[in-house]
């Protein structure tokens, strides 16, 4: 049975029962069970649920140490861009150590960071840094777009043997969507065709996969019928679904919030460039952020992030009925 | 805290032994059989009464996470020195597949979980390990072990507040060998130009620090067992600085492919030109001094000494032929272990 949940509940509701099903799930974070009626602390007591310091070096690297040590800890991070300073435990040490040691150890964490958050948070809380994770080895990365996919993601990512960065939209907080009750889980891996299409394949990625939607609905209005495709997890990456999707409709645009060069999508181009080239009817059209820091002002930071028109013109590019730019 | 009798400082006694014929061993290959080890070592050499001493005072089931400088404590929990040599010679039948190498030993099933090769990174895992262990409620203690150069890294105090904050079962141990590859304490540490020792840091996370002479392994063993007893009963982290004096360089020559690696002299020496301070390290050498101490206390007598020097040098040899015979792994075993 599936109900309305908003899509921090539905994260929420992951958490709760993967740490009733497994006691060895733990969870601690900034700012998280700081008084006595915190419902993951009255279910779960103190030594599973802990508010920590400000200090995400030792979050993440406690982490990673209980995990080798035999439990999954599942941290809260807040933003994603907290875990900047901790650099060096997420891309050089969680995810080496299963490796290094011909698999002797292992190292299942999750590590749960919000992002994209582009409502004013100006320039230092609004990155979508995913494309930073995607290319380091033995890290996982998750990146779900609805409150149904929230649950069963971060369902699978607790239950995964290694460390996996789960990245959750701020915009998309209150989103409500229908959410299986019970244990539901999305593998890692597995991309979702949304919403299937003949003329082109849209790929967007996280907070892009709504606004893809829109534009996949006005287009259709136009005539285009457009295929959406969100990945759903960065890696591994489900590149066998993309490319299927392009050899049936020949063009491919794909929507990330990153900026370009710094993109998941200039990954997803290249690969299908490399593998699917001779499917493709046209360039590859990309809509990222420009690149610039997000500005505070709004009519600053919507010109800069991309949006469902943004989309719609990169599709009328790739399927000829409008102009290329220079 | 448990006495020590005269098997158990006999024990202690072949460990410091093990420990510097292996690493003996480590360094003679670089000349003995050029190119067999890659990139960069790190040797234990000096440090041997410090490692056994804090190992003497651990039980069954308590666990331990130290840095790149990492070969004398596996041995000391009685890891195969052949598999250790093996996968400091990237071997198939190393102790981690040659996936690690010198800077990565791995142990778990004798408690030795890991290292980071990045300085200060691994306290926060250890702290980890102690969060572990206080969940499961075993009485299991944790021992996390650093250098001074750690201690100027957020890693070192972020874990230290935290494990004090939270009464974790952990014993930091600061192995302080005044030197950061080759700046000076005194130049990098505000408490060591102060000319206050290093302990005092534990002060500002209200925790017990105490310094020792780590060339001692029984005043080592004293101090440490009285701070994992302190882990065990619930009372929280201690802070040990524990002086020691590495009589190796800081790890062999860093050099581009072509250039023969070895081990160049102490900083002390090449740096600094003081090969006083050397010299009169090398006559505090803890592993003869220990020798002297057991054999004048009547332990051990010279002979069974001798006999038992032998027996470690023949066990050290062979390690070296084993990780000698030991054929490379296929070079496609390289995407193995990525994912869990």
């Amino acid at each position: 049975m599936a109900r309305e949940l908003p899509y921090i509940a539905a994260i929420g509701e992951a958490i709760h029962q993967e740490m009733e099903r497994d006691e060895t799930v733990l969870h601690f974070g900034q700012n998280i069970a700081t008084h006595d009626d915190d419902p993951y602390l009255k279910a779960f007591g103190s030594d599973r649920v802990r508010v920590t310091p400000i200090s995400e070096t030792a979050e993440i690297g406690m982490a990673i140490g209980a995990a080798i040590a035999g439990y999954r800890p599942v941290v809260e991070l807040y933003m994603a861009e907290f875990m900047l300073v901790a650099m060096d435990q997420v891309v050089n040490e969680a995810n080496r150590f299963h490796y290094m040691s011909a698999g002797k150890v292992k190292v299942p964490i999750v590590l749960k960071a919000g992002y994209g958050f582009t409502a004013g948070w100006a320039g230092q809380h609004t990155g979508t840094i995913y494309g930073m994770f995607m290319g380091v080895p033995g890290l996982k990365v998750a990146l779900p777009a609805t409150p149904a996919d929230a649950k069963g993601l971060m369902t699978a990512s607790i239950r995964d043997d290694n460390p996996v960065v789960f990245f959750h939209h701020y915009l998309l907080t209150l989103e409500h969507g229908d959410v299986p009750e019970g244990e539901h889980v999305v593998p890692l891996g597995q991309a979702n065709v949304v919403r299937e299409g003949s003329d082109v394949t849209i790929v967007a990625l996280g907070w892009m996969l709504g606004r893809a939607l829109e534009a996949a609905d006005q287009l259709a209005s136009e005539g285009v019928s457009a295929e959406v495709i969100d990945p759903r997890t960065l890696a591994p990456l489900d590149l066998a679904t993309i490319l299927s999707s392009v050899e049936k409709t020949g063009r491919l645009v794909v929507a990330d919030q990153s900026t370009r060069h710094g993109s998941a999508a200039t990954v997803i181009a290249a690969e299908v460039a490399s593998q699917g080239f001779s499917s493709l009817r046209g360039p590859v059209q990309l809509v990222c952020a420009l690149d610039a820091t997000v500005p505070y002002s709004e009519p600053m930071e919507a010109y800069l992030i991309p949006d469902a028109a943004k989309i719609v013109t990169a599709v009328q590019q790739a399927v000829g009925e409008a102009p290329v730019p220079a | 805290m448990p006495d020590l009798d005269g098997e158990r400082l006999t024990w202690m006694y072949t460990q410091m032994l093990r420990i510097r014929e292996f690493e003996e061993r480590v360094k003679r290959t670089f000349e003995d059989h050029p190119g067999v080890i890659r990139g960069h070592t790190h040797l234990a050499d000096g440090a041997e009464a410090s490692i056994v001493g804090s190992l003497a005072a651990l039980r069954d089931g308590d666990q331990l996470l130290t840095t790149y400088r990492c070969h004398g404590y596996p041995i000391a929990l009685g890891t195969d020195p052949k598999a250790m040599m093996a996968e400091i010679y990237g071997r198939k039948d190393g102790l981690c597949g040659g996936y690690g190498g010198s800077m990565h030993l791995v142990d778990p099933g004798r408690g030795f979980l890991g290292t980071s090769g990045i300085v200060g990174q691994g306290i926060p895992h250890a702290c980890g390990a102690a969060y572990a262990a206080q969940i499961r409620g075993q009485g299991q203690v944790v021992l996390s072990f650093f250098g001074d150069g750690a201690s100027k890294q957020g890693a070192f105090h972020e874990s230290l507040n935290i494990a004090s904050l939270w009464k974790l079962p952990i014993v930091f141990v600061m192995e302080n060998n005044s030197y950061n590859v080759y700046t000076r304490v005194e130049q990098e540490d505000a408490n060591a130009a102060a000319g206050e020792p290093l302990a005092v840091k534990a002060k500002a996370y209200s925790m017990p620090g105490e310094t020792v002479d780590g060339g001692d392994p029984v005043a080592v063993h004293d101090v440490m067992s009285a701070a994992v007893e302190r882990a065990r009963g619930g009372d929280g982290p201690t802070f040990v600085e524990s002086l020691v004096y590495r009589l190796s360089a800081h790890g062999n020559i860093i050099a581009p492919p072509g250039v023969p690696l070895h081990f160049p002299e102490h900083e002390a020496i090449t740096i600094f030109g003081n090969v006083e301070e050397y010299e009169a390290a090398k006559r505090g050498d803890p592993v003869p001094r220990f020798r002297a101490r057991l054999i004048q206390d009547g332990t051990l007598s010279a002979e069974d000494a001798d006999r038992l020097a032998e027996e470690v040098r023949t066990e050290m040899e062979a390690a070296v032929q084993f990780g000698l015979d030991s054929p490379f792994p296929p070079a496609e075993a390289a995407t193995d272990y990525v994912y869990a």
